[in-house]
């Protein structure tokens, strides 16, 4: 067991019965901090310094070759605590990129519900694909509550494109020219 | 030559109110800046006038320093719906705002805030009204501002500003006493037999010219200080406010301008507060202790003496600012007994004291 040490309490001096030095410390104090920089952020002109690890506001991203990275696995709408993700599964459009059509597939639509989000990040953990990400965004608004959920246009538009260190569908399509498409 | 003689007290008067109000306004504005530095903050500075806010560089430091910012304030409290409580007595809940500004308006008829010569070579107050016993004048007609504070408490008819009221009637007794022994001494010093001044605090002024008298009294300034602390109701001493536990003490039912008023009264009395300390102790527009009077007699020494005045008016308001953000509000208990049994037995042993001096030196230098 620790020791405990008994501190001796001196019985106040006359001058600090006053308290007036006590008072002038005090404002020495103040005027000190007067004379500093303020610590105030002027928000909307200023903004605070997100960190890298910042859970926002949850986004789709594309890899730098401009595909979508999802694939509609729905894993993330399984995984979302309050259900704020709503998946419809589709095909890709054969049209526009013939060699991933009918090998992946792409969501239809691809809701989040901001009212009902908590971010948790659970959807960006469980991404096999790294396709969702909680990024830099913390402040949205909106009137109505169809303006809080966030359509796929608008979680592309938000997401933008991360760098990927994988570039999977580049690798399969090198390995498939290779011969060795498994 | 009548009119004019008629006409020109009256310009004189409203110009003094005028500036008097904009000081009132400004110091809330020095409040409202102070003490967001003392915190760590910026203050107001959006506030922005047309035309004179968009001159290129001086119109952004204005703005950044808030001087807009007492218009905004006081058309906010001009523009506010006017609501009025269903359980309050209206007739004395309207009154009591007047009552709480009129005396802190008052008093600045007697105040003395700079010095001219005149023709025939004598220095002359610049002051209102030049009265014998300018310093009872001030401390009768400055304690009526207590009776806004309990007639606002007591027509509010709810038990919060009533507190407010009690408490603050309770204080302004206490340290009235503690304040008028305070200052007899100096008095006693200043004006001695056969002096010319009385009681006027232009014959204070002109007594410290080789010595101000928180030199020469520093006990006497000390309880007078905190006792005008107290009786202009600023932090430590704001029993009549008391937010924390009052919720808004005596104002609690006001809203709007009448709100407003009590804000500018308290202002008001904190200016008032801090010209009389400068007056009583700090030496008025006397230089520095020692070099009395270096203005020249023309009306520029004039001006100077004046702005010398004023600028330690202006960091009294700022010691008033400085101490609110400082210090936490005193326990009523506290306030009580600091009240009664330290300041009072203090001033009156001081009081003694000096007149014992003052007899000593009588009878040694009669001789």
């Amino acid at each position: 067991m620790a020791k405990t040490k008994v501190l001796e309490r001196k019985p106040l001096t006359f001058a600090e019965k006053t308290f007036i030095p006590q008072i002038i410390g005090g404002l020495k104090t103040t005027f000190g901090t007067m004379l500093k920089k303020g610590v105030t952020l002027q928000y909307p002109e200023e903004r605070p310094v997100i960190p890298n690890n910042y859970r926002g506001v949850p986004t789709l991203v594309k890899d730098p070759n401009g595909r979508e990275k999802c694939v509609s696995c729905q894993l993330c709408e399984f995984v979302c605590p309050p259900k704020a993700i709503r998946i419809t599964p589709g095909e890709i459009d054969a049209e526009a990129e013939p060699d991933r059509a009918h090998v992946e597939k792409a969501p239809k639509e691809f809701d989040i519900n901001m009212l009902r989000c908590i971010y948790c990040g659970l959807c960006q953990e469980v991404c096999p694909e790294e396709a969702i990400f909680l990024q830099d965004i913390f402040s949205l608004s909106g009137y109505s509550r169809e303006e809080m959920v966030n359509n796929k246009a608008k979680l592309y538009e938000l997401g933008g494109t991360l760098p990927d260190k994988h570039l999977k569908w580049d690798k399969k399509k090198a390995a498939e020219s290779a011969g060795n498409a498994h | 030559m009548d009119i004019l003689a008629m006409l020109l007290p009256i310009a004189f008067s409203l110009t003094m109110i005028s500036v008097f109000m904009g000081l009132c306004s400004y110091s809330v504005l020095a409040e409202r800046k102070v003490s967001s530095w003392i915190q760590g903050r910026v203050g107001p500075n959006r506030t922005r006038i047309p035309l004179v806010g968009h001159i290129p560089i001086l119109g952004n430091l204005l703005t950044g320093l808030g001087i807009f910012q007492p218009a905004a304030d006081g058309l906010k409290f001009l523009f506010k719906e006017e609501i009025i409580p269903g359980h309050v007595k209206v007739g004395y809940y309207y009154l009591a705002p007047i009552i709480a500004l009129a005396p802190a308006l008052t008093t600045m008829v007697v105040l003395p805030f700079g010095r001219y010569v005149d023709p025939a070579g004598v220095v002359q107050p610049l002051v209102l009204a030049n009265i014998d016993v300018g310093i009872l004048f001030i401390l009768g007609v400055s304690s009526l501002g207590v009776y806004g504070i309990v007639l606002a408490g007591w027509s509010s008819n709810s038990k919060y500003p009533f507190l407010g009221a009690i408490r603050s009637s309770a204080q302004m007794i206490s340290y009235e006493l503690a304040m008028g022994l305070a200052i007899l001494p100096v008095f006693m010093w200043s004006s001695a037999p056969g002096s010319e001044y009385g009681l006027s605090l232009f014959g204070v002024v002109q007594s410290q010219q080789s010595l101000w008298l928180i030199i020469w009294q520093p006990l006497s300034a000390l309880i007078f200080l905190v006792a005008v602390f107290a009786e202009t109701n600023r932090l430590p001493f704001d029993m009549a406010e008391s937010e924390t536990d009052l919720v808004g003490g005596f104002h609690t039912e006001y809203g709007c301008f009448k709100f407003g008023l009590f804000f500018v009264a308290e202002y008001a009395h904190v200016i008032m507060g801090s010209a009389l300390f400068v007056c009583l102790f700090l030496g008025g527009w006397n230089f520095l202790p020692g070099i009395a009077d270096p203005w020249s007699d023309n009306v520029f020494g004039t001006v100077l003496s004046v702005l010398w005045f004023m600028s330690k008016v202006f960091f009294m308001i700022f010691f008033f600012i400085w101490v609110r953000w400082t210090l936490p509000r005193f326990r009523y208990d506290q306030v009580m007994s600091l009240g009664w049994k330290i300041l009072l037995p203090l001033a009156i042993g001081n009081l003694v004291f000096n007149t014992l001096i003052i007899a000593a030196y009588d009878h040694f230098t009669r001789n």
